[in-house]
């Protein structure tokens, strides 16, 4: 389903669409903070449900409440979603109660997804800190699919510490099918804490060595605005074009739908105008203090 | 345009409530003109006067028979098209599975009598945020049927013919009146509404009585209690971002919500989530929200406008400026509500004023 279907779809229907049942089936805990919830539908619930990379669900718990989370599972597999849920707030402390076959309501998908077209022909460059890969993971897992649409795939993943980095069960997996594919994975922590056979540096410090090619690369990064801020800028010193480097944004989103109000970044609504914003769109907002 | 006695009102309010409206009107109530059910004429404000200014709104009592010689309350028709507490659906758990659905709506078609040209256009704004996305405030709008009222005494808080919405009713009304010393100078402004003239025992109006129409809006413009300079929006409010006065501002805000909450336009809101003692029925309501408190802008564990002079300037260039960009219209309909009802009397169009004066003044921080 294309962003404009979804957007006709919720012209006609409260909350912006029905709310669909799916089925907890695994929950894996990713770092001290976070945990990926695995889901199914139920039986019928995901007829015609499908999703782009970048895209977000609206989850519900019930009686606690909603909350805007990316979806970082492939957009192949519409029916298996994986969701990864960061425990900072109210609804999303509600998370840890979750056992496998706890039911979970779902409005979505909403927003704009990663621009992988754009990238295609070219360089595809992946810039995450963090939590930040999960938003990005099912455009990373689109790009493995079709690896031969892009010259080179460079993954620059960073953490505060290692303990802070997501997916670290599927880490080895990725690894072996990255060489396999001819993925350049480059893994960073600011501070190492016990093995850590990779790079200390923020994110930024990895540019040298990932040899990024400005003319051919466009950017996806996701992460700390702090963090953004400071690769976007790397980026654009480097020579990448700023309408080639992308970044995903989070607010406040409680409806999905550009309604009520709380996402907004001066004239943008982060739900419907992005999460997905092209640099130069995005970046004079980001510069004001508390915008 | 044509001519009503002043009993043909009383009529027309009780043909609509024939006709299966809720018919809400001005009425006064609690020291203060507000919009309520209304069955008749006697149920309008005759003879009462309003005094507003900023942080102060008085209503005094006059021996004569008028029934529209005032400026609005802090009522709209907000209230009742978007309202400030809606159940939106209900989900249930019964044996584990869950069913949500969403709320069935059976309210009775709203007609509103006697809004203000300011308040039309107020909810023209609003249908641009609401009436593609928002399928109950659809509903509700497409039934909902319009009586206004042409200003002739506006408030000193007001500035409706600086934002070009007033004082005189130009769009969204079914039927227009003007009020004169002996009865009302209608206009219909829809198919429906001159449906409901051919009901009415109208005549035609006299030129003379078609010139007063003109006179008493003429005067309305020059009793306009403030002006506001809205040239060069949205780009005066966007490049004063680290203006200086935003600071001064809030220091004087209490961050309070009472201008949200009174203006025709803000229509940010939250959903809220309640669950039955059984634990097996849970609700979502919407309720209204406004961008001055700190849960507004909290995202992923941290406030984003920590300041209140973040929050005041979010406020006002959203209504002033983003605005435009988003919906292709100011947020102000230049009602003063957020004036009056501002209980340290802020004043935005001093405050767009004090930024006008020092444009691209920049705060110094010194932490």
């Amino acid at each position: 389903m294309s962003v404009t279907e979804v957007r006709d779809v919720r012209a006609t229907q409260p909350e912006g669409g029905p709310m669909r049942i799916a089925a907890i089936q695994r929950v894996v805990p990713e770092t001290p903070e976070s945990a990926t919830y695995w889901m199914t539908w139920r039986d019928g619930d995901g007829e015609g449900y499908a999703f782009e990379a970048g895209q977000f669900n609206m989850l519900y718990l019930f009686g606690v409440g909603e909350v805007a989370i990316s979806i970082s599972s492939d957009p192949m597999h519409p029916h298996r979603l994986g969701h990864t849920v960061r425990h900072v707030g109210r609804v999303t402390n509600a998370f840890k109660l979750l056992q496998p076959g706890d039911e979970i309501g779902i409005r979505g998908p909403f927003g704009r997804p990663w621009p992988l077209h754009e990238a295609e022909g070219g360089d595809l460059l992946v810039i995450a800190g963090g939590v930040g890969v999960c938003p990005v993971r099912p455009a990373i897992e689109s790009a493995m699919r079709h690896r031969d649409k892009y010259r080179r795939l460079i993954l620059l993943l960073g953490a505060r510490t290692p303990d802070l980095l997501p997916y670290k069960d599927q880490l080895d997996e990725w690894v072996a099918l990255m060489e396999r594919l001819g993925v350049e994975l480059h893994l960073t922590v600011d501070e190492a804490v016990g093995p850590w056979l990779y790079d200390v540096g923020v994110v930024t410090t990895l540019f040298p060595k990932a040899r990024i090619e400005p003319g051919r690369t466009t950017a996806f990064m996701c992460g700390p605005e702090i963090m953004m801020r400071f690769a976007g800028r790397g980026l654009l010193e480097m020579g990448v074009p700023p309408e080639r480097v992308w970044l995903s944004m989070e607010r406040h989103m409680q409806c999905g739908i550009q309604l009520c109000g709380h996402c907004q970044l001066g004239p943008l609504f982060v739900c419907s105008d992005g999460p997905v914003f092209r640099y130069d769109v995005i970046a004079p907002f980001m510069e004001v203090r508390d915008l | 345009m044509w001519y009503l006695a002043r009993d043909g009102l009383d009529r027309l309010i009780r043909l609509l409530a024939e006709q299966g409206y809720e018919v809400v009107g001005p009425t006064v109530r609690d020291g203060a003109i507000v919009l309520d059910r209304i069955d008749g004429l006697a149920d309008l404000p005759a003879g009462v006067r309003e005094e507003q200014g900023p942080a102060t709104y008085e209503l005094h009592r006059t021996d004569d028979d008028r029934l529209f010689d005032w400026a609005h309350g802090p009522d709209s028709a907000k209230r009742f098209l978007f309202p400030p507490r809606e159940l939106l659906s209900t989900i249930s758990r019964n044996g584990g599975g869950m069913h949500h659905e969403p709320d069935p709506e059976d309210d009775r078609p709203v007609a509103f009598v006697g809004l203000r040209s300011c308040d039309l256009h107020a909810v023209e704004v609003q249908d641009r945020v609401f009436l593609e996305l928002d399928p109950t405030y659809r509903r509700r709008r497409e039934r909902a049927l319009f009586v206004g009222v042409n200003c002739a005494v506006p408030g000193s808080t007001c500035f409706c013919a600086s934002m070009g919405t007033g004082p005189r009713c130009t769009i969204g009304f079914d039927l227009a009146l003007t009020e004169l010393d002996d009865g009302f100078l209608v206009e219909g402004g829809s198919p429906r509404g001159e449906e409901l003239l051919s009901t009415l025992p109208v005549r035609e109006a006299t030129d003379d009585e078609s010139a007063q129409a003109d006179r008493i809006a003429a005067l309305a413009v020059e009793r306009m209690g403030r002006t506001l300079d809205t040239s060069d929006m949205p780009d005066l409010l966007y490049r004063n971002r680290t203006h200086p006065r935003w600071r001064d501002v809030a220091e004087r805000c209490l961050a309070c919500a009472n201008c949200t909450n009174a203006c025709p336009t803000c229509f940010c809101h939250d959903v809220v989530d309640g669950v039955s003692l059984s634990g097996d029925l849970a609700s979502r309501t919407r309720e209204w929200a406004s961008c001055f408190s700190a849960e507004y802008s909290w995202a992923a564990g941290e406030v984003v406008r920590e300041s209140r002079a973040s929050r005041y300037r979010q406020w006002l260039t959203h209504k002033f400026a983003s605005w435009i960009d988003q919906y292709g219209t100011s947020g102000c309909v230049g009602c003063g509500r957020c004036i009056t009802w501002c209980p340290v009397g802020i004043d935005v169009t001093e405050e767009i004023v004090a930024i006008r004066a020092t444009d691209g003044a920049v705060e110094v921080v010194t932490s």
